[in-house]
């Protein structure tokens, strides 16, 4: 699985990408949400309010409960700014 | 038609391209975005947009879509430009041709509200106190939203 964090998450988080292999029963986006906080310090700390963490499974919006399995990408980010 | 670039773009030569060889168009409405240099009571020197390469396009293609689902537009563009820009400089450009006035203004109104809230970019912006992503507005999600109610109705 490939997950991919944009804006402010990639600043704290470190990385802008990273290959997981979540444990199996980690099926769903709150789950991974919720495995990925447990990886470091970093990863808890921009996990921390998920009120401003949107997410996109396979470049479509997903809800906490969309399932997630091997190979999605699975991308975490602050609500969108474009436009002027 | 869907853009996404580094480049700035000709407002002209886009308006030229959209409508060229066409005789049923009978109005283009038009939105140009640009940086704006006052942030409450800072003053921005520049601002960088990110974004997410292929969800972008994705997500631009379906809000296109939808306008043309929803009005009777005979062509439509959206640009969005990413990377670090000034003050002054464009950001995004849309423009909406119908064959009546008030398909082409509300199609072009509907897009950029549904577009701010939907494609994914980020904006860092710099100012005299350093650099900083701005967060999402609400009035941008209540402008998005009265889209939502007219299909309600």
């Amino acid at each position: 699985m490939k997950i991919l964090y944009f804006a402010w998450l990639k600043g704290k988080v470190g990385i802008g990408e990273e290959a997981v292999a979540p444990p199996a029963e980690v099926t769903t986006v709150g789950a991974l949400l919720d495995w990925l906080a447990t990886r470091g310090p970093k990863h808890a700390a921009a996990l921390a309010n998920r009120s401003i963490v949107r997410v996109a499974v396979n470049q479509e919006y997903a809800g906490m409960d969309q399932p997630v399995k091997a190979g999605d990408e699975v991308a975490l980010f602050p609500p969108v700014t474009g436009g002027l | 038609m869907i853009k996404v670039q580094r480049e700035d773009f000709d407002v002209g030569a886009e308006l030229e391209r959209l409508t060229a060889g066409r005789r049923d168009v009978g109005g283009v409405a038009t939105f140009i975005g640009l940086v704006r240099e006052r942030l409450g009571d800072a003053t921005v020197a520049a601002m960088t947009l990110e974004h997410y390469p292929g969800m972008t396009e994705k997500q631009l293609a379906q809000i296109e879509a939808e306008a043309q689902r929803r009005w009777p537009l005979q062509a439509s563009l959206i640009i969005h430009r990413y990377g670090r820009l000034e003050p002054g400089e464009r950001i995004v450009f849309v423009a909406t041709a119908s064959a009546h006035r008030q398909a082409a203004l509300e199609a072009c109104a509907f897009l950029i509200d549904w577009l701010k809230t939907k494609a994914p970019f980020w904006k860092l912006e710099e100012t005299g106190a350093g650099e900083q992503w701005v967060a999402a507005s609400e009035s941008d999600d209540a402008a998005a939203a009265r889209w939502i109610k007219k299909v309600a109705e």
